[in-house]
């Protein structure tokens, strides 16, 4: 179909025999590609009549919850953002606390869009540090919203709470929230279940690597795909995104990253290595009992209940993983969080969920990084 | 394990009410999964210790709005991006979750796990007789190989008679 001159897009690629394709057709080639399928008898049904209308109404959604955004405080936390919107409130965040937070660019997508850092640091030379990211896997919109928050909660709380600033006048915190800029970008525009990066592989018309099976850890086992149509494509090899690459060179660079803490959704979970193997992890006690007591603290909040354990216990054997890959270039203190639901509405979190969710979430990541303030090594 | 048939299992759980988290329901179950190839769907026998809520009004209350509708119900993406669903659109969202929840038994191993991601599209299909029918197309998650599979169904509704799902 691609080879006609039908300027067909396709939303979900031909992958094998029996298995749906989706595809988007400009008006003026619809009679064509209608004959075309009855012709060879392909059978199909028309998931979405009028792509345009659908945009426009999405677009005056949009704009109709904007605001615009001139500093800080009119910031609408309470609601799903843009790429851009993040982008440059991260730049008002700088602004409004100049001694506190830094932008740092540690590399670049697939597509070229800007893989950003906020820093937050009080001084010192190469403080032994904590990694935060959010939206690693795109679609979990929840993780960016809650990286929002909780990146403007640690900017505000600095010289409030005790712990906050206890913190940060020994560590720093560097806090990725939008780790994988395409596929957000892509989940906005074109299709809001995208889970991988964009990147293209050869020989196959599938597009993208689950980011979080192509760490160098377990690395391309069965709790992975080779297959590069699935949603835990491992890729190519280790490492093959830009995207990974980019945090591999800064936490490996840095020297001193002391916990990394990794966050998606949905699943109400907290999680730590191992995912690719079985075995437990040589600190899975302390690990388990941090962790006990991190979603104990959590539930307190709204009555949030999350289970806990190693990834494989808990959830599934994964491979690739970047919690396990930090846990083996000696980050002790690796963590996943699983935030909501449990999958009523799973990655299609109301907004009005995400204030709660990020309140909720903030005392298990102060257990975390108190914990690793106090257990130096 | 059961030998030459499969594993079962033995359930103790709790139903909880989506629409009022206060109301609970004690539940036992026992599910087989067979064994070999042949995709058969597990089997399920339950027993619910006490009784569910009565739903009639609200049943009816939907039933009358769809049945006086002049032009056939057509929607899309429920719930949109940013997670909502407006208030008509609700017992469409929880008719679909009931419906999917047979097309997820029809299709569970032992290493599937099934949500309702989203209804793409439903369309009502208007019928001589008492019966409802919409035509779904839905988007599944399935958390262990984490897909998004779409699937096409369709649904007969009535207040007294229930749900049935052809697929």
């Amino acid at each position: 179909l691609s080879s006609l001159p039908h300027q067909v897009d396709f939303w979900r690629h031909p992958s094998s025999p029996g298995r749906p394709a989706d595809l988007r057709v400009p008006f003026p080639s619809l009679q064509a590609v209608k004959i075309f399928l009855e012709s060879n008898g392909i059978s199909y049904s028309i998931m979405i009549v009028d792509v345009q209308e659908l945009l426009d109404e999405e677009k005056k959604t949009m704009m109709e919850s904007r605001r615009t955004e001139r500093s800080i405080s009119t910031f609408d936390f309470a609601s799903y953002h843009t790429l851009d919107e993040i982008y440059d409130w991260m730049d008002m965040l700088v602004d409004d606390h100049p001694s506190l937070v830094s932008k740092i660019q540690i590399g670049q997508s697939y597509e070229n869009r800007s893989l950003y850092l906020l820093k937050f640091s009080t001084g010192g030379s190469n403080r032994p540090a904590i990694w935060l990211d959010t939206g690693i896997h795109s679609r979990e919109w929840i993780t960016h919203a809650t990286g929002v928050w909780t990146a403007n909660k640690i900017a505000e709380e600095y010289g409030q709470d005790p712990s906050v600033t206890a913190i940060l006048d020994s560590m720093d915190i560097f806090f990725e929230i939008v780790t994988n800029p395409d596929g957000f970008a892509f989940t906005h525009s074109s299709n809001r279940m995208w889970r991988k990066t964009r990147s293209i592989n050869a020989g196959s018309r599938c597009i993208g690597v689950d980011p979080n099976r192509n760490w160098d850890a377990g690395f391309g086992g069965s709790g992975s795909s080779s297959n590069p149509c699935s949603e835990t494509y491992h890729g190519p090899y280790a490492h093959s995104e830009r995207e990974v690459k980019a945090i591999v060179d800064f936490i490996r660079g840095h020297g001193s990253v002391k916990s990394v803490i990794s966050i998606h959704s949905y699943s109400q979970m907290l999680l730590f290595p191992y995912g690719y193997k079985t075995a437990p992890a040589p600190h899975h006690q302390e690990l388990n009992e941090l962790a006990k007591k991190a979603v104990s603290d959590l539930a307190v909040v709204y009555g949030t209940k999350y289970t806990y354990g190693s990834i494989a216990d808990t959830i599934y054997m994964a491979d690739g993983t970047t919690v396990d890959w930090a846990y083996d270039n000696g980050v002790k203190y690796s963590f996943t969080f699983e935030l909501r639901d449990t999958g009523r509405y799973g990655f299609l979190l109301p907004s009005t969920q995400i204030i709660p969710t990020a309140t909720e979430t903030w005392p298990a990541l102060l257990d975390i990084m108190v914990h690793v303030l106090e257990h130096p090594y | 394990d059961v030998d030459g048939v499969g594993h079962k299992y033995h359930l103790e759980l709790v139903l909880e009410d989506v629409l009022d988290k206060d109301s609970t329901v004690n539940c036992t179950a026992e599910v087989l999964y067979h064994l070999g190839k042949k995709t058969i769907a597990p089997d399920v026998e339950f027993t619910i210790e006490g009784e569910l809520k009565n739903t009639d009004e609200a049943d009816n209350a939907f039933y009358n709005q769809i049945k006086s509708l002049e032009k056939e119900l057509v929607a899309e993406n429920i719930p949109d991006s940013h997670g909502n669903v407006s208030p008509e659109m609700e017992p469409i969202h929880l008719l679909a979750w009931v419906a999917s929840g047979y097309v997820m038994w029809q299709n569970s191993t032992e290493n599937t796990k099934f949500q309702l991601a989203q209804i793409k599209h439903v369309k009502q299909v208007k019928r001589s007789d008492e019966y409802l029918e919409f035509d779904y197309m839905i988007l599944l998650h399935e958390i262990v190989s984490q897909e998004i599979i779409p699937w096409q169904m369709t649904v007969l509704w009535h207040p007294q008679r229930g749900v049935q799902v052809t697929q």
